[in-house]
């Protein structure tokens, strides 16, 4: 039997969206620092402005560094393309707005990331669009949930911070049965661990700020199109089955069948929001997706070897990983997950909130901030930083404790990672029970 | 637009224009399993360029209601009874893969009504490899694995789409995986049993445009060029380093080679 030796994702996180620069044969992707690209003749211009022909206009659009980094992060999730954007909350937004209009409604998991949360539910509301929250491990509350004004269903591959994981073959097969596309946060995965396409999600986005680049130096998102979304069939979304008089009549689904949603992202969403990202940013994020799978499985190793520290450790109440017995998505985990469920996690320090706040200002190696997904160890805590703006409800609904605290790992030795959380967890057990020291 | 042949529901999309038939028209014809959508930028260019478009759906595909016919002459018969429900006595014929066996078929058939001829991957024969043949079959995904290893150029394989942000493979096996199932098997199958490309060739009176790709491993460009020595009025065009999907993998290039050859256009 013949096999169909396509590269592999390896391969594809090196090379997947670039040939060797035409122009001078450049290995690396190059930087192709431009606002604008000049038009052969009129007659060319006018096609490209219509959609006649193939190529670059003006950057806010596209441009040729970032059409590498859409194309490869496309390529890894396998979908059929993606459109890169400013930030991940950008990703968010340009998926929402290319969706719906006033009067429509999310159902979105509970546990997500805070950001995403604001937006749902402080802002969209304001432009006439309602979000319904459930919980993540509960399929059968997406399906309570749904209306007949819902134009989508979200939620993140890893719960946000307690690392729910959603069911997503279950909720995806719900959600179709309601003729509504899943969109899926793969942030905390990224497509090394987890392909959300290959388990029914339609749509995809990343805050590449975090693993997709790793070193924590350019802010940046992306929305992939599974292209596996039937938007004819479903009959609720006009934006893409109905012409488009921003674009001469347009029918986006008609003419770029599956890829009719990331068309419609770009030729509305970039031109008219504008919030694309920078090809210098862009080319950033290329270096970092290079070693996407090589570091992603240093990672999870890493995580593995500290989460296994802490659950032992007597100053520690609690441990959210989904690979421990104590975690009641385990079972789903290893269904879904069995590459490993990255490397962001939290734990409950026994002595609540000064127990914390000791913990988090002794520690050397971990940086105290707000970000995750970096090649260098992170830590937070979410009910003061991240998360300040839910109330006492909503904190509990998304599982944030007052002595939570979330670490991101990196790619330090995991000795090291080890030694400063031991010392830490010392200085922060004498804070709690100084007497008891005594 | 929707319009009936056969008394079934048939698709063709337009361009993004109106379809007039009394503007010069051009036919799109699609290949195995794939629909309209593979024509976009052509498409949308003649129709903004003097022509009236209608990229088809055969039957039993994309929006077309129906069963796919057995045979690429079943299909070409087909293709003259749309070409009639649109009310056009005469078309431009343009197709790619299956869709150029198709429109080489017709133009052989009904010369009269064609007015020019472009093949897009054509072969005069078009032999599938059993594993393929036997996976679509069996509707077992390893056969829209194989078509798109086959389909693209190695080149292709990694990307560089010229539409900023799409991969062409994902894009690719999703059309593919949108056909129901059976019409993948039915077009292959088809084309397997389509043999007779040389003595159609030496039938065509249309002038006639081969577009071929240098790494076509589907239909290898010197099978092309010797089905262009076998037209009595044809040229043919090589584009370097592109495979069978040739519009994606070289979008423009594509365009190119047909305007020069339909540009400006004529009544
Ligand atoms: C899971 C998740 N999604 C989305 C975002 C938003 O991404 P950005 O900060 O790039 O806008 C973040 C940022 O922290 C995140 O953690």
């Amino acid at each position: 039997m013949v096999d169909a030796k396509l590269p592999k994702f390896d391969t594809l996180s090196l090379h997947a969206g670039q040939q060797p620069d035409p122009a001078t044969g450049a290995r690396a992707v190059p930087i192709y620092q431009t606002t604008s690209y000049v038009f052969p003749d009129t007659d060319y211009a006018a096609s490209l402005f219509n959609l006649e022909r193939a190529g670059h206009i003006y950057t806010r659009i596209s441009n040729p560094t970032t059409a590498v980094f859409e194309e490869r992060i496309a390529a890894l999730e396998g979908g059929v393309g993606a459109v890169a954007t400013a930030s991940g909350q950008a990703a968010l937004h340009l998926a929402v707005a290319t969706l719906m209009d006033s009067g429509a409604h999310i159902v979105s998991s509970a546990s997500i990331y805070g950001g995403s949360h604001n937006l749902f539910t402080h802002t969209l509301p304001r432009f006439g669009i309602a979000t319904t929250y459930v919980d993540p491990r509960d399929p059968a509350a997406f399906e309570a949930a749904i209306r007949p004004e819902t134009r989508l269903v979200f939620g993140e591959t890893l719960g946000n911070p307690g690392l729910e994981v959603m069911d997503l073959p279950r909720i995806a097969e719900i959600a179709h049965g309601a003729r509504i596309p899943v969109l899926i946060d793969n942030t905390f995965a990224s497509p090394a661990l987890f392909r959300p396409f290959d388990h029914g999600a339609d749509l995809v986005l990343h805050s590449a700020t975090k693993f997709l680049g790793g070193h924590g130096v350019a802010i940046g998102g992306v929305l992939v199109d599974g292209g596996t979304f039937d938007w004819q069939a479903s009959g609720k979304f006009p934006t893409l089955t109905e012409p488009y008089a921003g674009y001469h009549g347009i029918n986006f689904s008609e003419e770029f069948g599956p890829g009719a949603f990331v068309m419609r992202a770009r030729a509305e969403g970039l031109r008219d929001f504008g919030a694309s990202m920078s090809p210098a940013n862009a080319f950033y994020l290329i270096q970092g997706v290079e070693t996407l799978p090589v570091r992603m499985a240093r990672h999870v190793e890493n995580a593995r070897r500290i989460v296994a520290f802490l659950d032992g450790n007597g100053a520690v109440s609690w441990v959210g990983w989904p690979e421990l017995d104590s975690h009641p998505d385990r079972a789903l985990a290893r269904r879904l997950l069995p590459k490993g469920c990255g490397a962001v996690f939290s734990f409950e320090i026994g002595g609540g909130r000064e127990a914390g706040r000791v913990f988090i200002e002794r520690l050397r190696l971990f940086s105290h901030l707000a970000n995750v997904g970096d090649a260098k160890s992170l830590v937070i805590h979410p009910a003061s930083t991240t998360h300040q703006q839910m109330d006492a409800a909503a904190l509990e609904a998304a599982g944030i404790g007052e002595g939570l605290v979330r670490l991101s790992v990196g790619l330090e030795d995991p000795d090291d990672l080890i030694e400063d959380l031991d010392q830490a967890l010392r200085a922060a057990a004498r804070a709690a029970a100084p007497r008891a020291a005594e | 637009m929707e319009f009936a042949v056969d008394g079934l529901r048939t698709f063709a999309a337009t361009g993004g224009r109106p379809f007039d038939p009394a503007r010069p028209a051009i036919l799109f014809v699609h290949g195995a399993a794939n629909d309209h959508s593979v024509w976009h930028l052509p498409a949308r260019h003649f129709a903004h360029h003097g022509y009236s478009v209608a990229a088809v759906d055969l039957p039993g595909h994309g929006r077309s209601e129906g069963e796919p016919p057995a045979t690429v002459a079943e299909m070409a018969a087909w293709l003259g009874r749309a070409r009639e429900a649109l009310g056009l006595e005469r078309a431009v014929l343009a197709g790619h893969s299956m869709g150029s066996l198709i429109v080489l078929c017709a133009a052989a058939d009904d010369p009269g009504a064609t007015k020019k001829l472009i093949l897009l991957g054509p072969a005069a024969a078009m032999p599938v490899h059993d594993d393929l043949l036997d996976a679509a079959r069996r509707n077992d995904h390893k056969a829209i694995d194989l078509i798109t290893y086959w389909g693209l150029s190695a080149a292709s394989q990694i990307g560089g789409h010229r539409s900023p942000g799409l991969w062409m493979n994902g894009g690719g096996q999703r059309l593919l995986e949108r056909a129901d199932d059976g019409v993948l098997a039915a077009g292959l199958a088809a084309c397997a049993a389509f043999a007779d490309g040389e003595a159609l060739a030496r039938a065509i009176e249309a002038e006639t445009l081969l577009i071929l790709g240098e790494r076509d491993m589907m239909t290898p460009m010197k099978g092309g060029i010797a089905l262009a020595r076998a037209i009595p009025d044809a040229r043919h065009v090589v584009l370097a380093g592109c495979g069978h999907t040739m519009l994606a993998e070289r979008p423009n290039e594509t365009l190119d080679a047909m305007r020069d050859f339909l540009l400006p256009a004529a009544l």
